[in-house]
């Protein structure tokens, strides 16, 4: 590590390159899904390629896994270059769609748990934009209970046989690979019987179908997976271990918001959309209700609620960083930003009044404030319920007692919600 | 809570020790009987320890332990609001703060370095209501005549008035609004006592009727005071929001340890999910607060653009989270929350007090958005 790029070399050739090869960023009007304004199929698939054609021009730029290791295709450097380059990147167009889930976990869990082979074959094939992965983790019959996975993979010769159903997994459908749980051994503890696997899309025996929500979007996926054959080089850590994957897996896929050297840009772009205070106050404006005290103390409220939400991220991620507070405090993060969203949805609906209700086409703001509105509980469901982390805060973090579990001795015979039982 | 450095965390265990043992609750509840709190000595250890300094430059004969005086003072708040502690921590500091700011060479002398060293306090009389930039400011006029400015009017309430050597006062005059430097004992300014929620803090009628003063007494320039009171509120704002987190801070505290020390049905109180629940919302809660109110003085210590939306968002939020909460501290003690034995109250009534007095959360809330249309129109 003798010959490192200074760091503001690095943002200045950075700001060149930029310049004059990543194109301008586009106005978004709805990647997250409470603000969808649901582009079509054919649009969103267009999406995913322009997003394997940036990622390529980084790759050929030099600028694909900053962090990566040189030998897997990447540039060998340091946190701080990524920093700098998520700088400098701001205003340019970038394969944020991508970021999760093919870097964060898919490639992060590759790097920690992958054999040599399996980097090799891999990371430069993501860091090309060529292999864009999906996680395939949560099931139907469990949302929260991860270690409760009843998709099973049987060992048979060389490979293995996997059977079950996958849910909530974002983009399938424009994916190439992808990273699943699956239980290997039911007569142990549930924590103990799980293996991580990875295998091809277009694997037959793969069945991927868009789940229609209740906005309208269909950017989550199902995936039934009938004698789905993998080679046992593609199984990713130890048989049986696969918890300790797990748990890196949930680790990596916080990480999105903040903090993960292997993200460029701000992720999968986070935006506030008609949440954003200014767009508020442009809506108010609109309907001539700018005036009116009620709904300037509606929008004071809202913007109040983004800002807590920005001061606590960075606060608890500064202290988390140092040690003053434990890894399990990135709960309270995830708490307030299911409460702050659930508020935002329902002041926007309040803002907008019967604009929200019925819209002509084109109103993308009026459209988004209503359906956003109807969707508004996946902010305090996807990504780890907000019931799940007032127990995180309460047991991890206060020292409450534990809950009572009924899951610890053999996962057989653990009782089970009928959907988890698709089992062979 | 507010410490990150290695000195700041020094600095709050002083004072935290020397909070504990000047104002151990028992005697909280005694100051309540007593006609004045305040304990001249005191205080004067206390600027000792640095609590009247740190709104003030050295050059000033102040001087901040990180560079950005707000963001340290942050750290005496929160101490105060954790033992219910009287002052007059805020207004002496917010009118120290002024004179250091706007003040003239004279009135950066005597007054000023009674304020640090803890000789004197000081009392701010700014208005109330926020909510309407236009028609704020309070009801006193100051009329020039000759060298003499003199003025009439009441402001209510007030902090610490009656044992305040100086009250900063907020006047309209015909050239707009200004801050006039008022020394008491003064010929026609009547404190009178009022009763308040807080036990420890005294807060006053005051009444001026043609009190007579050189013009020199006008602090910084004649109808300036609009500006001046933006920066007055952002301050405010941040320590009101500084000491609400350690009002709640101890209630939690307190309520945390219940939860386990008190059993019903053979189980302890927080081996329940709706209790434990609720425990992690106030925990978020408090994070949440103290996260935003340190934004909020780092923001006004950089001379942020956008310094007085973070300071106004910093109370709005904390004002209203922390009462709902302390609120829920008593819920959760049930009856004996409710008795005037347990030392809950006392956090709830510095709590009312800090939320409501300076701007309430409704109004900080208007505040923030005529902020945001204000940037909005500049930008274009």
């Amino acid at each position: 590590m003798t010959d490192v790029i200074d760091i503001e070399e690095f943002a200045a050739q950075t700001r060149t390159w930029l310049a004059e090869h990543m194109p301008p960023a586009p106005r978004v009007t709805g990647s997250f899904v409470l603000t969808s304004t649901n582009p079509p199929d054919e649009l969103q698939l267009a999406r995913f390629e322009k997003c394997r054609e940036l990622q390529r021009r980084l790759f050929d730029g030099g600028y694909a896994g900053i962090t990566v290791p040189q030998q897997y295709g990447g540039q060998g450097l340091t946190p701080a270059h990524q920093t700098a380059f998520n700088r400098e990147l701001v205003g340019y167009d970038y394969p944020a769609e991508i970021q999760a889930s093919t870097f964060i976990p898919c490639m992060a869990l590759l790097l920690e748990f992958g054999t040599e082979e399996q980097k090799q074959r891999h990371i430069p094939a993501m860091l090309r934009g060529e292999e864009i992965w999906v996680q395939l983790l949560s099931e139907p019959g469990g949302g929260s209970d991860t270690a409760g996975a009843v998709t099973s993979a049987v060992r048979d010769g060389d490979g293995w046989v996997i059977n079950g159903s996958k849910m909530w997994t974002t983009d399938a459908r424009y994916g190439d690979w992808a990273m699943c749980l699956a239980r290997t051994n039911w007569d142990v503890e549930k924590h103990r019987g799980l293996t991580v696997f990875s295998f091809p899309l277009t694997t037959p025996g793969v069945e991927i179908r868009p789940i229609e929500l209740i906005n309208g979007s269909t950017e989550f996926c199902q995936e039934f997976l009938t004698d789905v054959v993998v080679a046992d080089r593609d199984r990713v850590g130890e048989i049986n271990a696969g918890w300790d994957v797990v748990t890196r897996w949930l680790y990596h896929e916080r990480t999105i918001s903040g903090g993960s050297p292997y993200v460029t840009g701000r992720g999968n772009r986070p935006h506030d959309g008609p949440y954003d205070a200014m767009e508020m106050i442009a809506t108010a404006r609109e309907l001539g209700t700018l005036g009116d005290p009620r709904t300037r103390a509606l929008i004071g409220e809202a913007h109040t609620l983004s800002l807590v939400m920005k001061a606590l991220a960075e606060s608890v991620t500064q202290k988390m960083a140092v040690g003053a507070l434990p890894a399990h405090a990135a709960a309270m993060m995830r708490l307030f930003s299911g409460t702050m969203n659930i508020r935002r949805a329902a002041i926007g609906l309040e803002l907008a009044g019967s604009q929200a209700a019925a819209w002509q086409v084109g109103d993308d703001t009026f459209a988004q404030l209503g359906s956003g509105y109807l969707i508004r509980q996946v902010s305090c469901i996807g990504g780890g319920t907000t019931e799940m982390a007032r127990n995180v805060i309460s047991e991890r973090l206060l020292g409450m007692p534990r809950e009572h579990r009924n899951d610890a001795g053999p996962f057989r015979d653990v009782p089970r919600s009928p959907q988890a039982t698709a089992t062979r | 809570m507010f410490a990150r450095t290695a000195d700041q965390e020094l600095f709050e265990k002083t004072t935290a020790r020397y909070l504990e043992s000047k104002y151990p609750s028992d005697h909280v509840r005694d100051l309540a009987r007593m006609p004045s709190a305040f304990n001249p000595e005191a205080w004067q250890q206390g600027a000792a320890l640095g609590w009247t300094s740190l709104l003030v430059p050295e050059v000033a004969g102040g001087g901040s332990i990180s560079g950005n005086g707000l963001l340290d003072l942050l750290t005496v708040a929160y101490q105060f609001g954790r033992h219910a502690a009287p002052g007059p921590l805020l207004p002496t500091n917010l009118v120290a703060a002024a004179l250091a700011r706007w003040g003239s060479e004279d009135q950066q002398r005597e007054p000023l370095s009674g304020l640090i060293d803890g000789s004197a306090t000081a009392a701010w009389c700014g208005p109330q209501r926020i909510d309407d930039p236009c028609g704020r400011g309070t009801d006193v006029s100051a009329q020039t005549s000759g060298a003499e400015l003199i003025l009439s009017g009441r402001l209510s309430p007030v902090e610490g008035a009656s044992d305040a050597s100086l009250l900063l006062v907020s006047v309209t005059e015909p050239s707009g609004r200004s801050y006039v430097l008022v020394p008491l004992p003064a010929p026609g300014v009547q404190c009178t006592p009022l009763t308040s929620i807080d036990l420890t803090r005294r807060f006053h009628d005051v009444t001026l009727r043609d009190v007579r003063l050189p013009v020199s007494a006008r602090v910084g320039q004649a109808g300036a005071g609009d500006t001046y009171e933006e920066i007055m509120f952002d301050v405010l704002a941040t320590l009101r929001a500084a000491e609400l987190v350690g009002a709640l801070q101890c209630c939690f505290d307190m309520t945390l340890q219940w939860t386990r020390d008190r059993y019903s049905f053979g189980r302890p109180l927080a081996s329940y999910q709706e209790i434990k629940h609720r425990m992690a919302d106030m925990r978020t809660a408090l994070e949440a607060g103290a996260a935003i109110t340190l934004r909020a003085a780092r923001a006004f210590g950089d001379g942020a653009p956008d310094a007085s939306v973070w300071c106004s968002a910093a109370v709005t939020y904390v004002g209203r989270a922390a009462l709902e909460a302390i609120q829920d501290c008593i819920q959760i003690h049930g009856g004996i929350g409710l008795t005037a034995e347990h030392d809950l109250h006392l956090f709830l009534r510095r709590a009312v007090v800090d939320t409501q007095l300076g701007g309430s959360p409704a109004d900080m809330t208007q505040r923030v958005v005529h902020l945001l249309e204000t940037a909005q129109g500049a930008r274009g």
